[in-house]
């Protein structure tokens, strides 16, 4: 079972959150809190797992994150998970991310947390992985986009132009992570699906 | 309309959308908090809105703001309404938003059952997927047994999308909902060959999930799981069986035999990493579990190693994390095999990442021998001198300190050595772990008794060195090895070689810097010391040496009576009085040295960590009891200190439990010595404290001498390393020597190892330098032999260990709902009519035993009912385990619900479940018509017979009464059609519930008995919690006509006693409408509360029931009279209670007795019990054999005690009650359930 997935920036500022065990929110910031301090002080090139486990839960779970550019992707299994495989779960995450938000940085994830999480969505499920084949979750992903495409329909057309204009005086827009450049070696399933 | 539409959203598109509140937080560093505010002062705003749109931007900006940390749970019902949006992009953001803050505790969740079930069957997949990532994030024990079923039926869903969805909520409904669990196992077994690999692999996750908290349930599946294993490709299918494979072999060494090969093919065929080193892993569990019995894998744990080791020396500090984490579980079993890593494993301790450190380390712990401990401790000590950090250097020296003491220091050969090592040890600036050391060297030095000598020597140089110590006020946490030291100096002190000089240099002033409970021990150590001094100096006539010692003590002890430390100044002053009497006595030339050594005689043996806890609790002694009454709130402020002194008498008669106990102690302490003096571990307390001295087992240690010499000399600290090369010299010497005279040794060396440490044999050629021995703890006597006190009672998964291989019972059924008769919808009813039967459908029979099933929501009243309830209702179903009726049923039961049939199913069993819900504390009745009904329209109904029985066993269980009334109408020609219909649900809806008055149909009814139409009602009467004069009575309106019947009204004649509670402003001798109609077919239910004065007899009240029935050419007024029956069961409610607060109660007298015989029961007794429990509301207290008491309460307080006993098929019950009366009715209900079975 995966207990909790958080994503924060390099300073502990929270991108996204999802705990699948009931917290009160203060518990969940001291979790964040606590968690991007142990994360954090790691240097880069040692070992991906950290046993947190006071955080939540029991001895029984580990931490295992990942730190891309600027964000950390952190998730909380308890020993039901395979470490390897979480970690290639962490990668497929990413790559979606990728492809969704096409070169994703970590503004698309400040931006959109909504559509991150209807992301994650469809990989993991109320603690458990639900697909873990990149492809099938990106099609669902576009499929429901779609959907919503069509929802809004004419009534859409304008909403949309204004949030583009507003778009258009934002400076800060950079993308910054490149995924691409920074290359974890990661143990690869060959027939991973 | 477009064009409003178009309108609409361009006034919505000046409303801050999510991406515009980031932005205003990121451009409002400064004040976040105060803009957050008004943001949601905005949010407010636009969810009080009626647009939809707006309402779904709010939640969705809302959503964010929860993960910054901001409680948006006052938004629950907004978010609510958003996710009923028929839209799907709303709906997906009230899903989410529900995903991120609802929980358990939400109470708007309940509202949602609905709006679920409706999203779960939409055509729509995405709604439906949307909806069980939802559930799966906030399901409730409520929504996981109303969605149950639901869920159930979309594993089959034609979409791959929705069936692996659907396949993995379920284990989350399994969590919250345990029961569902057996009727859903079959088909989550189908979904693990289900063609699509998506739903495959959610089964296997689920089972696998399912599996590791309960493996033993699943060993069947293993077969399968193998034949899985050979076909998938799919590496996380794979994983998630190997590591559910590595959880099964413990169970079932056969199975691990079969799996070693296949895995090991995986092993090296397999170029994944996360799936070798998974397949290691499972192998490690199968040599684990084979390693009793089958000796030759060593082929196998060859080749796991040689993997772990290339996992080790892997560049990507992943794998090396891994593979040491693997190694430490070879270790368990073959540490041999490990061993020969150690280079590997050393090497790792110098990685820069802490964390493999640690493994390894951890590592290391298992692989000491007798052999290498020295050397591998000599490594750590060079680690701790290079360690930068004092986390992991604290880290090394706890490790060190483990490694050391494992298992009673089995790998220490030489306690010499381990001695230096403790005292290097405390070279170490800024540890924390001071009070680690000290308890260590305690504990060498009470439990080794060779090794005192020595230990003492080290002691007294650490204490004449004490400065270098303490010197650095920062070095705090280390000054605590001073208290050992003094500890061991004074208690050991007859080994002291110069006692003076020691005592000396602990009466320094500097001592009175160090932290009191040192001083305190400072001061006492003192005092030991000032006797062996005395005795040293003992008959030698006039000694000076003597009167200076105590000069010495005289002068020096006054610094530590103005010690600020309350312990410091008592010990000194005590000790310093006692000295200047002594200093009295000596000048008179009296020999004091025998008395003042006295005061120090007999040893301190070790006590077991766990012992306090294992002291069982004398019988008769209540811990909880007060010893003296807690002064009453009333108590004026001044008075109360006088109370904390004053030695009042005890207010409770607790002093005969110490009379007892004293006695009891005594002989305990007999008994006690007898098994000391049996046991061989045991160091006795030597008879005389004179004898201490000369301590047996010391002589015949020949090697002692040898090693003392050398430490000894030097002056400063010990070095350890030099026992590193005494030590190997002495091996060889031993070695040689053995060799010689081998068949010598071995008959010495038994004698000798008979209380020696315990090394595996397979190391014995080391024998220890020290026959030592090594004390076990003392245990109180009587100890209580558990050791399982670290069972967590709240894991959810408890609940599931279900047997999943048992076929289903009929019983088991989910439940199902249905569909709610368009007619009933008056808001009022809203939530009652959604479990309204419809007679219509009654094909189903089956589903009744759900007698578990809580109501869905009901008044909070209700439910808070229902909660107190719960318990006893799970407690009744365990003592029950077969239902009587059970039986009967399950022939009709074996073909499982598909389906198709599933809705129509729903309908009675949904009647069932209600009628339960409403009556918490008794199982529901629910009502047949059948049996009365069938006699006047259709005498020869075959099924009738079969649900008198039934109904009447059940019956006696719950007070409930119901009656039946019948209806007549003209309507003849339906007649036979309909009855048929009805009987045969009747049939088996009595057989399911169970309940049949014994006042049968009334005579009212039967005299209009023309026609066919029926209503039946049911009467389930409960005693209210909140009011001890309230019962509350539900009762089920059945319609059987083909009309439909309106405007009902109920009304009851009061009587005395009891009288029906109207609405303010009504009448005594109104009628109550039923707020509600039935359409043909339909039964519905409604609850009258009835105030009661006095509840110790059963009384019956006349009713009548008026409607109007209309059928297509009129409507007629009707009538229909029953009677209403208030058992004195109906008053009584579960209540727990104490087994000493039951014998308090029955101690008290205030209780009446009476009895009661029952011939020719022919039960089981716990199915005794549990009907009992079940019809009279009793709970069982304490059961022994076949006699148990038994406790019940009612409503207005009275206690009912009983005595059950049986044997040979007569049952006595002795009872006591407050109130005969009562008493006595209840005695008779209860003799009137057993007289009908």
């Amino acid at each position: 079972m995966i207990k909790a997935i958080l994503i924060f920036n390099n300073h502990g500022k929270p991108r996204l959150s999802k705990f699948y065990e009931h917290y009160t929110e203060d518990t969940e910031q001291q979790i964040i809190r606590e968690t991007f301090h142990l994360v954090s002080k790691r240097d880069e090139n040692i070992c991906n797992f950290l046993e947190g486990g006071l955080l939540i839960g029991g001895s029984d779970n580990k931490l295992i994150y990942r730190h891309y550019a600027t964000l950390y992707f952190v998730f909380c299994v308890d020993s039901s998970e395979s470490e390897l495989g979480i970690l290639d779960l962490i990668q497929v995450f990413v790559e979606t991310l990728d492809k969704c938000f096409e070169n994703v940085c970590e503004l698309d994830l400040i931006f959109h947390v909504d559509k991150v999480h209807n992301i994650l969505a469809e990989m993991v499920m109320g603690g458990m992985v639900l697909e873990t084949n990149m492809s099938e979750i990106i099609t669902q992903v576009e499929a429901q986009g779609k959907m919503e495409k069509s929802e809004a329909g004419i009534a859409g057309a304008p909403a949309r132009a204004v949030s583009a204009v507003k778009n258009m005086n934002l400076p800060e827009m950079p993308k910054n992570i490149n995924i691409g450049d920074i290359s974890i070696k990661v143990p690869n399933l060959p027939s991973f699906k | 309309m477009a064009l409003k539409i178009v309108k609409g959203s361009i006034d919505r598109m000046f409303d801050k959308n999510l991406q515009d509140l980031v932005r205003g937080i990121r451009n409002h560093k400064d004040d976040e908090a105060k803009y957050i505010s008004t943001c949601i002062d905005e949010i407010k705003q636009e969810l009080k809105q009626d647009n939809i749109a707006v309402k779904a931007n709010a939640v969705c900006k809302l959503t964010y703001l929860q993960m910054l940390g901001y409680d948006v749970s006052w938004a629950a019902f907004n978010i609510v309404e958003v996710m009923s949006s028929s839209k799907f992009t709303y709906k997906r953001i009230g899903y989410l938003a529900a995903s991120q803050c609802f929980h358990e505790g939400t109470d708007v969740i309940m509202l949602t059952t609905n709006q679920i079930r409706k999203d779960l069957s939409s055509p729509n997949q995405y709604d439906t997927g949307v909806a069980l990532t939802g559930l799966s994030c906030f399901v409730t024990p409520d929504l996981a047994r109303d969605l149950a079923n639901d869920i159930m039926t979309l594993m089959s869903h034609t979409k791959p999308y929705i069936r692996k969805k659907a396949v993995l909520i379920m284990y989350k409904v399994f969590l919250k909902y345990p029961e569902s669990l057996r009727p859903a196992f079959p088909r989550l077994k189908e979904k693990l060959e289900d063609p699509d690999p998506g739903v495959q692999s959610a089964a296997v996750n689920v089972i696998c999930e399912l599996a590791r908290r309960n493996p033993k349930n699943y060993l069947s599946l293993a077969p399968l799981f193998f034949k899985l294993m050979t076909s998938s490709t799919n590496n996380w299918v794979l994983i998630k069986i190997i590591k559910l494979f590595g959880a099964l072999t413990p169970l079932e060494p056969r199975l691990g035999k079969k799996l070693i090969e296949p895995l090991t093919n995986l092993i090296h065929s397999t170029s994944a990493m996360s799936l070798l080193y998974e397949c290691v892993n499972t192998v490690i569990a199968v040599l684990i579990s084979l390693s009793s019995g089958m000796p030759n894998h060593s082929a196998s744990i060859q080749l796991c190693v040689q993997k772990l080791r290339i996992l080790i020396e892997d560049s990507d500090q992943n794998l090396k994390y891994l593979g040491l984490l693997a190694m430490s579980k070879i270790l368990k079993t073959h540490p041999k095999s490990v061993q020969s890593h150690k280079d590997l494993i050393l090497q790792c301790l110098d990685d820069k990442d802490e964390s493999i450190r640690l493994r390894a380390l951890d590592l290391l712990y298992g692989m000491v021998s007798k052999k290498n401990l020295m050397e591998i401790v000599k490594k750590l000590m060079l680690h701790v001198d290079k360690a930068e950090g004092t986390t992991y250097r604290d880290e090394l020296l706890t490790k060190i300190i483990d490694i050391c003491s494992q298992s009673n220091f089995q790998y220490i050969t030489n306690f010499e050595w381990y001695i230096s090592i403790l005292v290097e040890l405390t070279r170490l600036e800024g540890t924390r772990h001071g009070h680690l050391i000290a308890s260590q060297m305690l504990d060498v030095a009470i439990r080794v008794k060779a090794i005192r000598g020595f230990a003492v020597a080290q002691m007294a140089t650490l204490l004449d060195n004490a400065h270098l110590l303490t010197g650095n006020t920062q070095r705090n946490g280390i000054c605590e090895v001073l208290y050992a030291a003094a500890w061991i100096c004074g208690e050991f002190s007859e080994h002291l070689e110069d006692p003076m000089q020691t005592l000396e240099a602990m009466l320094r002033p500097k001592v009175a810097t160090l932290p009191g409970h040192i001083q305190a021990v400072y001061v006492q150590n003192a005092a030991k010391l000032f006797a062996t001094v005395l005795r040293k100096h003992d008959g030698e006539t006039e000694s000076q040496a003597a009167q200076e010692t105590s000069q010495l003590l005289i002068d020096r002890l006054p610094l530590f009576v103005q010690s600020a430390n309350l312990e410091v100044q008592e010990r000194a002053s005590c000790i310093l009085q006692l000295v200047k009497y002594i200093q009295k006595l000596q000048q008179k030339n009296v020999e004091v040295a025998e008395e003042v050594t006295a005061l120090f005689a007999g040893e301190l043996n070790p006590v077991a960590p766990k012992a306090q806890k294992k002291v069982p609790i004398p019988e008769g002694l209540d811990l909880d009891a007060w010893i003296n009454e807690p002064p009453s709130e009333s108590e004026s402020e001044d008075e109360k200190p006088k109370a904390v002194f004053a030695k009042e008498e005890p207010k409770h008669s607790r002093s005969r439990h110490t009379e007892v106990d004293e006695k009891e102690l005594a002989r305990r302490r007999e008994v006690r010595k007898q098994e000391q003096a049996n046991n061989p571990f045991y160091i006795k307390a030597s008879p005389s404290s004179q004898k201490v001295y000369d301590a047996p087992g010391v002589e015949h240690i020949p090697v002692v001498q040898i090693d003392l010499s050398v430490p000894l000399k030097v002056p400063g600290m010990p070095m350890s390393d030099q026992y590193l090369k005494l030590e190997v010299e002495r091996r060889q010497k031993e070695k040689a020597e053995r060799k010689k005279k081998e068949k010598k040794k071995k008959r010495e060396k038994r004698g000798k190892e008979r209380k020696a440490d315990s090394g595996p044999e397979s190391e014995e050629d080391i024998t220890p330098a020290h026959q030592v021995d090594i004390v076990t703890e003392e245990m109180p006597e009587n100890a209580l032999p558990s050791d399982d006190d670290d069972k967590d009672p709240n894991d959810p998964h408890k609940a599931l260990d279900i047997d999943l291989d048992k076929p289903l019972a009929d019983s088991e059924k989910l439940p199902v709902r249905t569909h709610r008769p368009e007619a009933l919808k008056s808001p009022a009813e809203d939530r009652d009519s959604e479990s309204v039967p419809q007679e219509t459908k009654k094909k189903s029979g089956k589903e009744k035993k759900k007698d578990k099933e809580k109501d869905r929501k009901r008044s909070k009243e209700e439910k808070k009912k229902k909660k107190k309830h719960k318990e006893v209702e799970e407690e009744l179903l365990e003592s029950q385990p077969e239902e009587a009726v059970q039986s009967e049923e399950t022939k009709e039961a074996a073909a499982p619900p598909t389906s198709t049939s599933a809705e129509q199913e729903v309908c009675v069993l949904m009647c069932v479940c209600l009628q339960e819900v409403t009556a918490p504390s008794s199982a529901a009745a629910a009502v047949d018509t059948s049996s009365a009904a069938a006699p006047e329209s259709e005498p020869d109904e075959p099924k009738d017979t079969e649900p008198e029985d039934t109904k009447s066993s059940k019956h006696k269980k719950k007070k409930q009464k119901k009656e039946k009334e019948e209806k007549e109408k003209k309507k003849k020609k339906r007649h036979h059609h309909h009855h048929q219909h009805h009987s045969d649900a009747g049939g088996e809806d009595s057989v399911q519930n169970g309940t049949v008055e014994e006042e049968e149909p009334l005579p009212v009814s039967q005299s209009h008995s023309v026609s066919l139409k029926q209503e039946v009602k049911v009467y389930d009467i409960q005693g209210n919690h909140q009011d001890e004069s309230k019962v509350v009575v539900s009762v089920i309106f059945e319609n059987k006509s083909d009309s439909f019947l309106k405007s009902m009204e109920f009304n009851v004649l009061d009587s005395l006693n009891s009288k029906l509670q109207r609405p303010e402003g009504a009448g005594a001798h109104d009628s109550l409408t039923v707020p509600f109609q039935l359409p043909p077919g339909v039964s519905n239910e409604a609850r009258f509360v009835f105030s009661v004065q006095s509840i110790i007899m059963p009384q019956k009240l006349k009713g009548t029931l008026t409607f109007i029935v209309k059928s297509d050419e009129s409507s007629t007024h009707e009538k229909l009279d029953f009677k209403l029956h208030f058992t004195c069961t109906s008053y009584l409610i579960t209540t727990p209670c104490y087994s000493d607060a039951y014998a308090k109660l029955l101690e008290s007298g205030d209780l009446k007795g009476s009895s009661l015989r029952l011939e020719g029961i022919n039960m089981p007794f716990h199915h005794l019990l549990a009907r009992i429990c079940f019809h009279h509301h009793f709970s069982v207290v304490e059961r022994i054999d076949s006699c148990a008491s038994m406790y019940s309460r009612s409503i207005q307080g009275h206690h009912v005690c009983l005595l059950v006993k049986t044997s040979d098929q007569t049952v006595s019950i002795d009872a006591k009650c407050d109130e005969p009366s009562l008493l006595g009715n209840v005695l008779d209900e209860i003799k009137q359930t057993f007289s009908k079975c």
